[in-house]
């Protein structure tokens, strides 16, 4: 039985398709088991485990490696603030302090409400517009304690669903194209390319 | 390059000013080693890939750019490089690393297990400054937290080399742990789903190099100072690991892995590692029926209950058995068993049996290996030949259930890509998903896989009669026939008995096509059973004699016509019953756990006098008469046969308990009782008696140096064993302790073999059971295929409580194919009937299992206890069994 | 005085806010490189490139055309695109993922037609959510329009692009981790040798590994010659470059700049770049290429915006970011803060980058917050020694890879310029500052 919703489970299966090996599939898969639980589930770290052909452990041992993933419950809107270099200078870690009051969560925290996860991130590369905050990985681009509130009321009353949507960073990215020939076809066809390339060019030479 | 310049296999090095000679492809801290330069390290360990993490091995190497700070565990030597491993540069790099390292490790040496023999405390009292400049908090985790029914993790005091992790993924396969976490807060994890049950777990903790991981059974026992030590043989199964076995004021503590190059590369199972309890039994009732309980004293059976008695009673009573049972003629007695035997008793018995009662029903197997003469004949495979060949074709059970150091060392080869496995499949398997091609292999099939494989064209449509077809296609036969080339050269086949639900007689056939076709090829025949090539090397087979000879290839060399053969076991016990024979010689003891038809060994160890020579408790002897203790593995001196026919040493660790005897002076004293005299007074005796008749390793090897042992009938090379490296095996005591002293750098001297003074067996000397016909498939039938396990109901597993706890509950298992068609679920509870009987039992799906078949684990339990395989087994049942599964 | 002479290369599209745009694109000269190219030999279309001396973008500053011809031959071989963009005040490919997705899928079509490669992959930044919508829909495009897929354009030629997700480490944009990363593994750099991925990288197969702000050149360089590119800039450093400029300048923001020809006090200064120090501060120090590059002081305003110019002077050009300080921020903290971010994002193989990085970075916290010691400034200086030995520039290194060896760069500079402050925040007991 598959822990993936049958819409989920179908995405999951065409992007393990689009590599030559199937644990490269494991960073867009873990995505989107994200994008369906909120965070990485044992359920769906046993399903990524049995995509990829690898172990429970590779899985979450991958996993953990990685920021954007969770292995625990984590809010709605997951609300990061950068406090490194470029956004110190422009007060990061007072508006990370200032965040940390208005949501009700200290950094690394969930609200009461499950609402909002607080991070205190490193450099968002958004440096010329500091202190760069992210919500759901979406720029926001609230640089003080007042355009930080608003936008906190914002999401509470639901008002800015669509252009922030909950979790998942695929969430809207669908690939469209493709070529669909194997790979092996494509390797044989630069090869014949090559060579008929070479065949030429000596040709000329003479 | 010309084609016939000499390729160089050496390439001149400069360590520390003096120029060394190392191979190509060497590694410079291999290199160094072997020359006496000891580079410090840490994530570096012979046995696996290098990784460069841990940045102890930092070393000066010259190149372009200067002399540059290098891993010395991960360059390999180039001719002419200069390596510098004393210069001011590395020495604080060195100690600069060993700092880092000691930042976050916690100070809880006196309480730690690896106090004492810690590489991390070992180097830090040899570079360390002794003052820590670092005063910040240390990282915290939760203490020791199980990560398995075995291990444990102290995830504080880990160095994050990862040995662990990399043995897990790189040489067991089993990646169920992995490093989680990212920089300082990286950490050693279990899956978040599956225990860390692997058979292999216990080499994680003997290959840490701190006391991060621990062993549960070990745990606590004993101080590294109050531990003695010796070199011995494991005996759990065939493979013969060479192991360390440690012992703390008297009492046994710990098995650890010694690297011996030709077996077992410092590995072990956690069958073999973990089994100590069950020798001393410790734990354990006192109840002689009790699984793994120990015998410490003579007993005999007066007034139906079995009392404790001395040594001449109980002798002579056996005699009197003896005696009563060859009053008409010597047939009347046989003996059943004799693997757990050294070779030293295993001669000593056969002398008894044969010489003084003169009879030839004796069988160290019981009904569920191979021929025994055919496995003499074969040209036996040594591992390395397993692990260098070009194709391996194996036809056996599991190998990783069953001879789990022939599963690394065959899936070393084929994942470096050396070797194409290709399996014919009768049952599931964990080399499955390696393997090149996989010919599913009903019961029934072998020998016409076999004769297809052959090239005879013909025996595919022998398979193709099957209701679901021949399993594999065309195309995959000839990938096959490719891989085997014309002569079978560089081929070694794997062939023992993938299915107890089936005749040997047909696995047997196949082996005897091959070995036919391919008479290059070589073969390691896969009867696990402890020295149960020595047995049959010292003659415990009907029609089998000592030095790998029979009777058959006497008479072929002598002109005379050959006796007629013994009584394997089961006929043994359809003999009992039949009233011509009315004595049994266990050796060893537990023919209930063994024999497939259990009423059939009921009734006939019920109607037999019995005499059971064993160490070990169990319910076999609720039928005993008489009971001879004997001493056990660890407690005995003698030689060891392992399955590729190598000859090693068993020393004794700690004394057998109460009056237990060694079963060479139970031989000679029963004889004596019995009036002859075997002339084999101590084990010694016997070791020289078996070199000089018949020309075989045992008072050699017994005294000799050569730790690796010697290969029966082969002339051993010259080995370069390395010194011992203690940062590769921290927990041996020391090479002069392990006696590997005479090893460590040296050369072991190349014993050539007295001539073989008896003629050994060769295919002539066999003669086959014909094979059976196979009734036809029904359609709505699944053929059934009884497997065995690493964990199972025997003795070993049994009385080592560590280990019992991971034996499995037994299922069914089907192919989804056969769910589909069968409209069953895993999960549900089925019905299984048979010709025999009909159970319920619990199936799982499981791809790997082959279509039409339903597998079960021989020996395993059932939620209630009960053994439901057995039930469909019997000594006179067709040659496959067909059951049908129904939904309740 | 800046030099702004010099055309726009990558950003030619910046006052477009429909720059993102299939009909923007093609409608501002877009795929016309890529029909050139098309119609040139591969081997052309590199060596076109290698009279750019195009250099790599991403921070080692490698020629791209060099890269190129190091690709070893063998049937499959990879391009893999590096948009992991982490290094901290960093922000240029942000800009182009988001604002140029399909100039960068051109320049990509191009470097495969030139590599002949078969198999193309994407590396972007986990966090760029908005970024990795508009490559995939610039790639759904592509297809659409003819350049992407079987038969690009009548060529012959057909290939396809993969997108593919990081999530959160910066590790990953070392391009060996990169390479563990997409093949689904924890994003531990491979140890060398082999030291380029184009003999041995993604599966084995050789592979090239190009920043994303390297692959959004090659549609002007097609379309232009590489001769025009190599005359724009000086030395080595040809071209344009895309400065991050971010700290406390009036005018944080990014800038492209012909190479050579402009000064880090032109960008710092000039109106109409980075506008000068606020509230008439003084410039105190800059890190002229990203965080793990030493830093410099006023001294080195007139330095030229060229690889090798600032190499001299021991530092690094990098990423092309640059983080002002001025006079009123405090160095400890701000190399504090460094620290913190090496410490979070090593990725732990290493014993000296995993513990060296944890504990300079506890001895830089008690520095900056109270509890410091006159003798850990010497004990900061020693550890950083047994990270990167010698403390020289480029720097030797103890471990895998050179987030290590970068690790001591700031803390080494904050010594070296300012150890007055280290010891008042000890007399101090914490920031004097605050
Ligand atoms: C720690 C570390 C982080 C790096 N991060 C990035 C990065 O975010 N983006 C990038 O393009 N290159 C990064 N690099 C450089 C890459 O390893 C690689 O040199 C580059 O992607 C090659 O592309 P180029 O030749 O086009 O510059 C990083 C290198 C290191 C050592
Ligand atoms: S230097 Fe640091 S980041 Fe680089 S490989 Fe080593 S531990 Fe990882
Ligand atoms: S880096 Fe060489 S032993 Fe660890």
């Amino acid at each position: 039985m598959s822990h993936f919703r049958t819409e989920i489970r179908q995405r999951a299966e065409e992007l393990v398709s689009l590599y030559p090996r199937k644990r490269s599939a494991m960073l867009p898969l873990l995505h989107l088991a994200q994008e369906q639980d909120g965070y990485l589930t044992d359920e769906a770290m046993a399903e990524v485990a049995e995509l990829t052909g690898t172990t429970t452990a590779e899985v979450r041992g991958t996993a953990s490696f990685y920021d954007m993933f969770h292995l625990e419950p984590v809010g709605k809107y997951v609300v990061g603030v950068c406090t490194n270099i470029a956004c110190l200078l422009a007060g990061g870690e007072e508006l990370l302090a200032h965040a940390s009051s208005t949501l009700g969560c200290p950094v690394g925290g969930t609200s009461a409400d499950g609402l909002f996860t607080l991070e205190e991130t490193e450099c968002l590369a958004d440096c010329n517009i500091a202190p760069c905050v992210q919500v759901n990985h979406r720029f926001v681009r609230t640089t003080t304690p007042e355009t930080l509130d608003a936008l906190v009321d914002d999401l509470r009353n639901g008002r800015r669903e669509d252009e922030i949507p909950p979790h998942g960073t695929l969430i809207r990215v669908r690939r469209s194209g493709g070529l669909r020939v194997p790979r092996a076809q494509l390797a044989d066809e630069r090869a014949a390319a090559q060579t008929a390339r070479e065949e030429r060019a000596a040709k000329v030479e003479k | 390059m010309s084609e016939n310049a000499p390729t160089r296999t050496t390439v001149s090095i400069t360590v520390d000013g003096r120029t060394i000679e190392a191979n190509v492809g060497e590694l410079i801290i291999a290199a160094a080693e072997r020359s006496g330069t000891y580079i410090p390290r840490f994530c570096y360990h012979p046995r696996m890939e290098p990784v460069g993490v841990c940045r102890m091995c930092l070393v000066e190497v010259d190149g372009p750019r200067g002399a540059t700070l290098q891993p010395a565990c991960y360059l390999t030597v180039s001719d002419g490089m200069v390596v510098t491993t004393t210069s001011e540069k590395v020495k604080k790099a060195q100690d600069g690393v060993l700092e880092f390292l000691l930042a976050n490790h916690p100070l809880d040496c006196p309480v730690c297990d690896k106090g004492g023999e810690c590489p991390l405390q070992d180097q830090t009292l040899a570079h360390g400054s002794g003052e820590t400049r670092f005063i910040e908090e240390k990282r915290h985790f939760a203490k020791p937290i199980p990560i398995g029914e075995l291990v444990l993790l102290d995830r504080e005091r880990c160095i994050q080399c990862s040995r662990c992790t990399r043995f897990a993924s790189e040489v067991a396969g089993d990646a169920q742990i992995d490093f989680a976490g990212r920089g300082e807060s990286i950490e050693v994890a279990p899956s978040p789903t599956q225990p860390f049950d692997s058979i292999f777990s216990g080499n994680t903790v003997q290959i840490c190099p701190v006391g991060a991981l621990t062993a549960k059974p070990y745990r606590f026992t004993a101080r590294p100072w109050d531990l003695e030590q010796v070199e011995s043989t494991c005996t759990t199964c065939s493979v013969g690991c060479r192991v360390a076995v440690q012992s703390s004021q008297g009492r046994l503590t710990r098995i650890l892995g010694v690297d011996s190059d030709p077996v077992n590369h410092g590995w072990l199972c956690d069958k073999g590692r973990f089994v100590i309890d069950a020798v001393d039994g410790e734990n354990l009732s006192n109840d002689v029926l009790a699984a793994g309980s120990r015998i410490t004293e003579p007993m005999v059976r007066r007034n139906g209950q079995l009392v404790t008695t001395s040594w001449s009673e109980a002798l002579s009573a056996a005699a009197h058995i003896i005696s009563d049972a060859t009053k008409l003629t010597p047939t009347g007695v046989g003996a059943i068993g004799g693997a757990a035997l050294t070779n030293e008793a295993a001669f000593a018995w056969e002398r008894l049996l044969r010489g003084v009662i003169g009879t030839d029903n004796i069988d160290a197997q019981y009904g569920d290996g191979i021929d025994a003469h055919l496995v003499q004949a074969l040209p036996r495979a040594t591992l390395d030949e397993v692990a260098t060949a070009c194709t391996v074709v194996v036809l056996s059970g599991d190998l990783r259930e069953e001879l789990p150091i022939v599963y690394l060392r065959l899936r070393e080869s084929i994942v470096k890509g050396t070797t194409n496995l290709v399996e014919l499949a009768t049952a599931s398997s964990s080399l499955r998903s390696l393997a090149r091609v996989v010919l599913p292999t009903r019961p029934g099939e072998a020998h016409h896989v076999a004769l297809a494989i052959a090239s005879d064209d013909a025996a595919l449509s022998n398979l193709a009669t099957h209701p679901q077809g021949t399993a594999f296609q065309p195309k995959e036969l000839a990938e096959v026939r490719r891989l085997l080339g014309e002569t079978g050269e560089g081929v070694v086949f794997i062939v023992g008995r993938p299915n107890a639900a089936e005749d040997a007689a047909i696995i047997e056939a196949a082996i005897a096509t091959f070995a036919r076709r391919f008479p290059e090829a070589k073969f390691l025949p896969t009867l696990r059973r402890s020295n149960i090539y020595g047995a049959l090397d010292m003659g415990l087979a009907p029609g089998l004699r000592p030095g790998r000879s029979s009777v058959a290839a006497i008479a072929r060399v002598s002109g005379v016509t050959a006796e007629e053969r013994g009584r394997s076991t089961v006929e043994q016990l359809v003999a009992i019953l039949a009233g011509e024979q009315s004595a049994l010689v266990l050796l060893g003891g537990c023919v209930l756990g063994n024999v497939a038809d259990q009423s059939l060994a009921k009734a006939a160890l019920d109607a037999a006098k019995v005499i059971a020579v064993t160490g070990h408790g169990g319910a076999t002897l609720a039928y005993a008469d008489v009971i001879l203790p004997t001493a056990v593995s660890h407690e005995r001196t003698g030689t060891f046969t392992n399955i590729e026919g190598r000859v090693s040493s068993l020393a004794p660790k700690i004394t057998a308990p109460g009056s237990a005897w060694s079963d060479v002076a139970i031989a000679s004293e029963l004889a004596e009782v019995l009036g002859q005299t075997l002339g084999l007074d101590s084990i010694f005796d016997a070791a020289s008696a078996i070199e000089s008749t018949l020309g075989y390793p045992s008072a050699s090897v017994l005294s000799g140096s050569a730790t690796d042992g010697v290969v029966v009938g082969a002339v051993t090379a010259p080995s370069l064993a390395g010194p011992l490296d203690p940062m590769a095996n921290p927990g041996l005591r020391s090479a002069d302790a392990v006696g590997l002293g005479a090893r460590a750098g040296s050369v072991t001297h190349a014993t050539s073999l007295p001539t073989t003074l008896v003629p050994m067996v060769t295919f002539n000397d066999v003669s086959l059971a014909p094979t059976p016909s196979i009734p036809l498939a029904d359609a709505y039938g699944l053929r059934m295929v009884v497997t065995r396990r690493l964990y199972d109901n025997g003795m070993a597993v049994q009385g080592t409580p560590a280990l019992a706890a991971l034996v499995q509950t037994t299922v069914a298992m089907a192919n989804p194919y056969d769910f589909d068609r069968l409209g069953v679920a895993t999960g549900d509870v089925v019905r299984l009937s048979s010709a025999l009987a009909s159970s319920d039992i619990t199936v799982v799906v499981n791809s790997g299992v082959t279509r039409g078949t339903v597998e079960l684990v021989l020996g395993s339990r059932m939620h209630d206890g009960s053994n439901i395989v057995s039930q469909h087994l019997s000594s006179t049942q067709p040659a496959v069994v067909d059951v049908r599964m129904e939904s309740r | 005085m800046a030099s702004f002479t010099a055309p726009k290369i990558v950003s030619s599209r910046s006052e477009f806010t429909d720059s993102h745009t299939l009909s923007r694109y093609v409608a501002t000269g877009g795929f016309e490189g890529l029909k050139k190219a098309l119609s040139m030999f591969p081997e052309a279309v590199a060596s076109e490139v290698e009279r750019a001396s195009l250099l790599g973008r991403g921070g080692a500053g490698f020629p791209a055309g060099r890269k190129w011809s190091m690709l070893r031959k063998a049937p499959v071989s990879c391009l893999v695109i590096n948009g992991d963009e982490s290094e901290p005040a960093t922000f240029k490919d942000h800009y182009l993922v988001e604002r140029e997705p399909h100039q960068l899928v051109e320049g990509i079509i191009i470097a495969s037609y030139a590599l002949q490669v078969s198999q193309v992959f994407i590396f972007l930044r986990g966090e760029f959510a908005l970024g990795l919508e508009r490559v995939q829909q610039a790639l759904n495009d592509a297809y659409e329009y003819g350049a992407l897929g079987s038969n690009i354009m009548g060529s012959g030629f057909s290939l396809d692009i993969v997108v593919h997700p990081g999530a959160g480490a910066y590790i990953c944009g070392e391009e060996t981790a990169l390479i563990e990363a997409l093949e689904g593994k924890r994003g531990f750099p491979r140890i060398k040798p082999p030291f380029f991925p184009a003999a041995i990288g993604l599966y084995g197969q050789p592979t090239v590994v190009n920043n994303v702000e390297t692959m959004a050149n090659l549609p002007w360089i097609i379309n232009n010659g590489g001769a025009a590119f190599a005359a724009l800039g000086g030395g080595r450093s040809t071209g344009t470059r895309l400065f991050a400029l971010s700290g406390q300048v009036n005018n944080p923001g990014m800038y492209e700049l012909e190479m050579v020809k402009n000064t880090f006090r032109d960008i710092i200064f000039d109106p109409a770049l980075g506008g000068g120090i606020p509230e008439g501060r003084k410039l105190k120090a800059f890190i002229p290429g990203g965080v793990s590059a030493p830093w410099f002081g006023p001294e080195h305003l007139d330095l030229p915006l060229g690889q090798d110019e600032v190499a001299e002077k021991a530092s690094m050009l990098g990423s092309g970011s640059i983080v002002v300080l001025d006079d009123a921020s405090c160095a400890v903290r701000a190399a504090w803060r460094i620290t913190k971010f090496f410490s979070r994002e090593s990725c732990g193989q290493c014993t000296p980058c995993r513990e060296g990085s944890g504990w300079l970075e506890r001895i830089m916290f008690r520095l900056e917050h109270g509890g410091g010691r006159p003798e850990d400034v010497e004990l900061l200086l020693d550890l950083c020694d047994n990270i990167a030995p010698g403390l020289s520039w480029p720097p030797q290194q103890t471990t895998i890879c050179v987030l290590g060896s970068s690790i001591p760069s700031s803390i080494t500079s904050a010594i070296t310029m300012f150890r007055s402050e280290f010891e008042a925040h000890v007399t101090n007991d914490g920031c004097p500052h605050v």
